[in-house]
């Protein structure tokens, strides 16, 4: 069914694929007008910027030339089917983005070689784009090809080895923030592990509250409203706002009960932020729980009673499995929130990889900001994909 | 997702809301006057009551930051929305979704963090972030908004008679529109809180107080920006479940 529908109406005309042609002309002028690198003195001054041409050796941006004039090929409706054009797309956007990182990689190599040793070599908005063009074209060709999830899944873990790859062997060594990275190796190992710390204890309390609470709104109609309300309002407080207004009362609360002092627990740090945490991830997990349940059709209940089974199996053999991929998206939606917010907990000394990001905005250092932001987003991006994963295994085999 | 519908008690959420919107001007202009309790709950405080910048100023500083962008978001997310639901834009539906969908699992505060660099410090690079990021949720409502509505009754416009303009703007729309505030909502309710950090960023915001009492160690200040900003957002939420339900047909 699918397949005709590709096949028929964007195949008419010169462009085949017009969204394939939009991001190629994009990253084109983003090459030819943004800088693609720049280079500065030292850390805390903005740099020279450098065009993609200049940056790059002959060989590189010649073969990122003629992957765009292939991808260009498959963007039109001839020579290649349509088929044969997504699939070529999955093999030209990888090569052409794993190249764009070594082209870069390898210019902070080059530069740094006549230069001082406080120089820095920082990507510029060019590479970004450049950067960021393939990825959506793959995204495409895989939405265009309806591929399974599976197949999706080893591509990107193929993809994300590669780039795992070229850090191993120092490609990127010679850049700002992979310096600012070895300056930092074991801060940022422990900031790191901190952000994940904070993000499971929050997780693993929200989960023990929250799915009773999500019971309990599907089986009393009367405590929604309430419940959802009070749920929502703590999701609505700006992050930062509910971060310090939990400073106070814990300071005065540890102040005044040794005991809570003897926990560790202060007013700054990681009891406010796991508090925050908890409260903001209650809203997702309620909803879902109470959604997955409320999801269970009235005629599988039915048909369970019929069976003869308890009311303890029927909740156990036959809503909670049911229940469960929303639960878990539910989940999804959590950590990756949960993820984004821990970054804002830095602010009130409770760690994480917000801390590098906060410190490098206080000293202008953004190579330091970036050091805590990308692998931020790449924390969230993974997460946000293994989750959608265990989502989609979780699901009944007929509904997948 | 399933939709989960709440009924809430209509009469108690509007004196919620005018009681709250009340009590959020009068902290706004009149703060000093709390200067007494905070002197007595703080004693060791030099100074009790963030005093560089008035609240009133914060307040509308705050309020533009989130203006400008939500008013910039709303337009290109809707215009976007539109593009791609329409004959000649429906190519790039899928993409746009899932670009909408995997922008959002992108932190605000990192957002914000990679942006304004780029772009030099101060409101301006601030607005940008939040304009970028407020984006995401109305362009995705736009199309989850449109797409439920349903093809039979998309035909019997089109049986009446209508042109395309007009089943744009008097069923599909309409028909959208509870999902597109829904949208909105989330927008500008993200925005009121990246822009609270935008005060790590050069722009003034009610987080200026937040940070400069987390520097400063003084909770006086703290306590005065987060109320503030939380009852901003908690008011703006409320406004914009009314609007929601005015929009809802039938339901």
């Amino acid at each position: 069914m699918h397949s005709t529908k590709v096949s028929k109406g964007e195949s008419e005309g010169l462009v085949a694929n017009r969204v394939l042609l939009t991001l190629l002309v994009a990253a084109l002028i983003g090459a030819a007008l943004l800088p693609f690198a720049a280079m500065a003195p030292n850390r805390l001054v903005s740099g020279q910027s450098v065009g993609l041409v200049s940056a790059l050796l002959a060989w590189q941006w010649g073969t990122l030339g003629l992957l765009a004039v292939l991808l260009g090929l498959c963007a039109l409706s001839r020579p290649f089917s349509l088929p044969a054009a997504y699939r070529l797309v999955l093999v030209a956007a990888p090569l052409w983005l794993l190249l764009v990182l070594y082209g870069l990689g390898s210019y902070a190599d080059r530069a740094l070689e006549d230069a001082s040793s406080a120089a820095r070599i920082s990507q510029g908005a060019a590479f970004w784009i450049v950067a960021f063009c393939p990825v959506l074209m793959i995204v495409d060709a895989f939405q265009r090809l309806h591929t399974n999830l599976a197949l999706r899944s080893l591509y990107a873990a193929l993809l994300a080895g590669s780039v795992a790859a070229m850090f191993a062997l120092d490609v990127f060594d010679g850049l700002a923030i992979l310096r600012e990275y070895a300056n930092n190796r074991e801060l940022f190992a422990a900031e790191f592990a901190t952000h994940l710390r904070l993000v499971a204890s929050a997780l693993g309390p929200a989960l023990a509250i929250g799915l009773p609470l999500g019971l309990l709104a599907h089986r009393r109609s009367g405590a929604r409203g309430p419940l959802f309300g009070l749920l929502n309002f703590f999701q609505t407080i700006p992050s930062i706002a509910l971060f310090a207004l939990l400073v106070a009362p814990l300071a005065a609360l540890s102040e005044a009960l040794p005991f809570l002092r003897a926990l560790g627990v202060k007013g700054i740090g990681a009891t406010p932020a796991i508090i925050a945490l908890i409260m903001y991830a209650l809203l997702p997990i309620v909803r879902n729980t109470y959604a997955g349940f409320a999801g269970v059709a009235a005629t599988t209940l039915e048909a369970a009673r019929g069976m003869g089974m308890t009311s303890r199996q029927i909740l156990w053999r036959v809503e909670i499995p049911l229940a469960l991929p929303v639960i878990l998206s539910g989940l999804r939606i959590v950590t990756v929130q949960a993820i984004g917010l821990t970054v804002v907990a830095a602010l009130i000394g409770a760690g994480g990889l917000g801390s590098f990001i906060f410190q490098g905005l206080g000293q202008y250092a953004i190579d330091l900001v970036l050091l805590g932001a990308v692998p931020t987003i790449a924390l969230a991006v993974v997460a946000d994909f293994l989750l959608q994963i265990l989502v989609a295994i979780s699901k009944p085999a007929g509904a997948r | 997702m399933r939709a989960v519908t709440l009924r809430a008690p209509t009469q108690g959420r509007t004196w919620l809301l005018v009681g709250l919107s009340v009590l959020l001007v009068v902290l706004v202009l009149f703060m000093e006057a709390l200067k007494p309790l905070f002197q007595f709950a703080f004693p060791d405080l030099q100074s009790p009551l963030y005093d560089r910048e008035s609240f009133l100023q914060l307040t509308l500083d705050h309020l533009l930051l989130v203006l400008v962008s939500s008013v910039i978001s709303v337009s290109v997310g809707v215009g976007a929305g539109l593009f791609v639901t329409r004959r000649g834009g429906r190519e790039f539906e899928p993409l746009v979704s899932s670009l909408a969908a995997i922008g959002q699992t992108f932190p605000p505060a990192a957002v914000l963090a990679i942006v304004v660099p780029l772009a030099g410090f101060g409101f301006v690079p601030t607005i940008v972030a939040l304009t970028l990021y407020g984006l995401l949720p109305v362009v995705q409502n736009t199309i989850a908004g449109l797409g439920t509505v349903p093809a039979t009754t998309l035909e019997a416009a089109r049986g009446t008679g209508m042109s395309r303009a007009q089943i744009l703007l008097r069923v599909e729309l309409p028909l959208a529109m509870r999902v597109i505030i829904a949208g909105v909502r989330v927008s500008v309710i993200i925005n009121i809180g990246t822009a609270t950090i935008g005060s790590t960023v050069g722009a003034q915001s009610l987080g200026t107080p937040i940070i400069a009492g987390l520097v400063g160690n003084n909770i006086a200040y703290v306590i005065q920006g987060a109320v503030l900003v939380g009852l901003l957002a908690i008011v703006t939420d409320l406004f914009f479940e009314r609007l929601e339900r005015r929009f809802s047909f039938g339901g």
